[in-house]
């Protein structure tokens, strides 16, 4: 149940999209399909959505083969990520849309409205055009919208990607818990691996039209298929023969066993970290580490620019041998 | 945020101004004035004039169809052009625009060489299957339909690339089928401009005068419409008759194009 | 070294996009439709306009050659091609000025001249002819009598190309960056500069265009000279009326092929403006 995927492909002229997908996606979840842009992810999301036709396979949703239906019949809920409100309409002719289409009865179609437009905090705009309300508003609006013909499945184009910062983490945060209360099917394309990392129950990441690992947030970070996967859920620094994260590293002020003696040779402070580049001594390996040490940690350990210091991973930190 | 006004503002300003008064303002009130020179007299006597009055009926019937047909094809071929992938799709694209480079008597030979009873390719063929066209009505709405056939898709098409197709794959994604879509989303995004271009059509159609000429055969009462009215009473001398047809033309050309600039929203496709 | 997320590539998303939005290719009904279109285009427009190019032809290049070198007919393409020439350099000039004051200027009245720039385009040519016989005709009040001179042809011209630079350099005009020019201001360019080496060269290709269709509504004109210029031959007689008399004296062939050079102009005024606009997609 929930949406098969089984051997996708697609290619626009002579640029491959998507290429063999095979990906569950189990029901009631929150999927997040993550990876660069152009990487094929947006393309699997409106092949899902019948906005775009695969070249071969089959997409089956709750059950039901969809390959061949036109998008109008699939039920699902799309957002987009430019909203693609209907400009003309009010935000509460917005949301009945889908409801009008299926021609339900006019009380009915009221009810449900005005619940759907309490749930996205809206209730006070329900007269108001699209072009009168922020992003962030305009975006919600396209929730309930896409809510409202209560889809089998919620697909959600990079939601976030046209609003700013602040509304960005705001609105992330509330579709986590919209998503606990309705517990809809969801699937939401990102490229912000900390969007994906926070909201999502599962990750697919997908890069040049493959997919590169699925897996919980956890896994995905902990356990890195690949060097992609590795450097695309965070900053990641080569320490000796593996990559590592730039924060599993530890200092010792003395020589021990496997580490890497070097010289601090770049201090940048931001707020609570202390980021530093300490320059091996080791002519193999002459590229500067980066290290990531809190405030406290580096006074603790006298640190400063020039000291000689010795790096070795932490304890239970994951590394990568390439 | 504007630029100070400095004396070169008020230079350009007073050059703009004056040019329009001379070249269209100065004109237009003086054919306007020369209208109402004796009061209303030279209106009624145009409007009494059984002429007149069947050239402007005539004038009308053709302008209704040509912009009806316009408006069709021109939303039809708008969409198709914008929204869909085919060969030959550049070169359609710029054949559109050919009818307003072609010379009205270029257009009117054109449709002769096709469409005439005589000597025309199909005109005496059409002529034994009972339709004829040259010398009668649908050849005079197909002379005034070809002239004023871009102007609608010149209005369309723009706005319908700026509005994207995200609103309609929207509604699809929402259970509209293809009819659904382009009635609830895609015409009310163009309505100001497709209602613009209809505005345009129908000055260009209701003036049509070159082409008209041609195919019509210019018989009083017949096919004569009001434009070739105009120029049978100036050169018949009865230039009171001339001023008030021309008035009567002018006067709901401009009205429909003021009507327009107003009614339409300033900002009518505002960005995110 | 650190490796951060892979470089968001937009290059390779708008690629994408450019892709995905570029049409959809056609279904079964919206293949209908564009067939139902092709026919009506064809039949209204494409064939007629073939037929004049073949009559042309048909007549052998003997009559194309007579009818080209009669020395009416010779002059009159000559004073229509001059004229519309000469209305087409001003109103490059005229009509990127009047953009300019409608975009960049303010001041109570302006949107009664966004009207009256309209009128030269919703006025029956007919009538625009009346209109300015009545002001630079024998009744002048200005003493200006310009009527059956070739000053007519050129008045008529000027009359009724009026919107076709104005209506193409304003939407380029308002979308244009203030901050590129208040850039150029900050780097030490005075005004003259920014205009010539700024401005000027963002407003080409809308000004080049409006030209073209400046120009080719010049060369096709008809209606507002009947009245105006008297089509004295020789002297005020255009194209237009040339092919007209043609038509009149039924020298279907003679009449062609004015027509046909008249319509290769007009093409050629067209492909300039495809190329024009193609160039500046080109360039984004």
């Amino acid at each position: 149940m929930g949406i098969e995927i089984r051997g996708v492909n697609k290619n626009f002229g002579d640029f491959v999209a998507l290429q063999d997908i095979d990906l569950s996606i189990p029901s009631g979840q929150l999927t997040a399909l993550l990876g660069p842009s152009g990487g094929g992810k947006s393309t699997l999301l409106r092949i899902i959505a019948g906005l775009e036709s695969a070249d071969s396979g089959t997409i089956e949703i709750e059950g039901l083969d969809a390959t061949g239906l036109p998008a109008q019949k699939r039920n699902v809920g799309f957002v987009f990520q430019h909203y693609a409100a209907f400009k003309h309409m009010t935000v509460e002719k917005n949301v009945a849309f889908g409801l009008e289409i299926r021609k339900k009865p006019k009380d009915e179609v009221k009810r449900r409205v005005a619940e759907l437009l309490r749930l996205v905090h809206l209730e006070q705009f329900s007269h108001r055009l699209p072009a009168q309300l922020s992003g962030g508003q305009r975006q919600r609006m396209a929730l309930a919208r896409a809510l409202a013909i209560e889809p089998s499945v919620l697909l959600l184009d990079e939601p976030f990607g046209a609003l700013d910062a602040k509304v960005r983490k705001e609105l992330r945060e509330w579709l986590r818990r919209l998503h606990d209360e309705v517990h809809v099917t969801t699937v939401f394309v990102t490229h912000d691996q900390e969007e994906a990392l926070e909201v999502a129950d599962s990750l697919v990441v997908i890069n040049e039209g493959r997919i590169e690992q699925i897996g919980t947030p956890d896994d995905l970070y902990d356990r890195p298929a690949s060097e992609f996967v590795l450097s695309f859920l965070g900053p990641v620094t080569r320490l000796g023969d593996s990559l590592i994260r730039p924060h599993d590293i530890d200092f010792t002020r003395y020589e021990h066993a496997a580490t890497t003696s070097g010289r601090i040779t770049r201090w940048t402070r931001v707020g609570f970290e202390i980021r530093l580049e300490v320059t091996p001594d080791d002519t193999l390996h002459p590229d500067p580490v980066q290290v990531i040490v809190t405030r406290t940690e580096a006074t603790a350990l006298q640190l400063h620019e020039g000291a000689q210091v010795w790096l070795r991973p932490r304890a239970g930190a994951e590394a990568v041998v390439s | 945020m504007r630029q100070p006004r400095t004396a070169g503002t008020y230079l350009r300003r007073l050059i703009v101004v004056g040019y329009l008064f001379l070249l269209v303002i100065w004109p237009v009130a003086l054919v306007v004035h020369k209208t109402f020179e004796g009061g209303l007299d030279n209106l009624q006597t145009a409007l009494s004039d059984p002429v007149v009055t069947d050239a402007l009926q005539l004038t009308v019937v053709v302008a209704l169809w040509a912009v009806a047909i316009n408006t069709v094809f021109g939303v039809g071929i708008s969409l198709l052009l914008v929204r869909y992938e085919f060969r030959g799709r550049g070169v359609l694209s710029a054949l559109i625009d050919l009818p307003l480079s072609v010379s009205p008597v270029v257009v009117g030979l054109a449709l002769l060489l096709a469409y005439g009873g005589n000597n025309g390719t199909f005109g005496p063929a059409l002529e034994d299957a009972g339709l004829q066209i040259a010398f009668a009505t649908p050849g005079i709405v197909m002379a005034t339909a070809f002239v004023s056939l871009p102007l609608v898709i010149r209005e369309i098409v723009p706005v319908l690339h700026e509005i994207g197709t995200e609103q309609e794959q929207a509604a699809t994604s929402l259970g509209a089928g293809p009819w659904q879509t382009f009635w609830r989303i895609t015409l009310p995004s163009i309505k100001w401009a497709l209602v613009y271009g209809v505005v345009l059509s129908l000055a260009r159609a209701l003036g049509e005068f070159g082409a008209v000429k041609i195919v019509s055969g210019n018989v009083a009462q017949q096919t004569q419409t009001a434009t070739l009215v105009v120029e049978q009473k100036y050169q018949d001398f009865e230039q009171g008759s001339a001023y008030a047809t021309s008035f009567l033309l002018a006067l709901i050309a401009v009205a429909a194009l003021v009507v327009v600039t107003i009614l339409r929203p300033k900002d009518d496709l505002d960005g995110d | 070294m650190t490796v951060d997320a892979p470089s968001l590539a937009p290059g390779a998303a708008r690629r994408r996009r450019a892709r995905s939005s570029g049409g959809t290719s056609l279904t079964r009904s919206s293949g209908l439709g564009l067939g139902v279109a092709l026919t009506w285009f064809s039949l209204l427009v494409l064939i007629p306009l073939s037929l004049v190019v073949i009559q042309s032809i048909d007549g052998g290049w003997e009559t194309f050659r007579q009818t080209l070198t009669n020395p009416q007919t010779a002059a009159a393409l000559r004073l229509t091609v001059t004229q519309a020439l000469i209305v087409t350099a001003i109103n490059v000039v005229m009509g990127t000025l009047i953009a300019w004051v409608l975009v960049r200027d303010d001041f109570p009245g302006k949107r009664v001249l966004e009207v009256v720039i309209d009128i030269p385009f919703a006025l029956p040519t007919i009538v625009a002819g009346l209109v300015l016989l009545s002001l630079y005709g024998p009744d002048s009040p200005l003493g200006v009598n310009v009527a059956n001179t070739e000053r007519s042809v050129f008045l008529a011209l000027l009359f009724v190309t009026l919107p076709f630079v104005v209506r193409t350099v304003q939407p380029v005009l308002m979308e244009l960056d203030r901050d590129v020019e208040e850039a150029a201001a900050s780097l030490g360019a005075g005004r003259f500069t920014t205009l010539r080496r700024i401005i000027l060269p963002s407003l080409a290709p809308a000004i080049t265009a409006g030209a073209a269709l400046s120009f080719a509504r010049g060369i096709s004109e008809y209606g507002s000279l009947v009245l105006l210029s008297g089509n004295l031959p020789l002297k005020t007689e255009v194209a237009s009326v040339r092919i007209l008399t043609y038509i009149e004296n039924g020298n279907d062939a003679a009449a062609a092929s004015v027509a046909t050079i008249l319509l290769l102009v007009a093409l050629a005024a067209i492909v300039l403006l495809q190329v024009i606009s193609s160039w500046v997609a080109r360039r984004g």
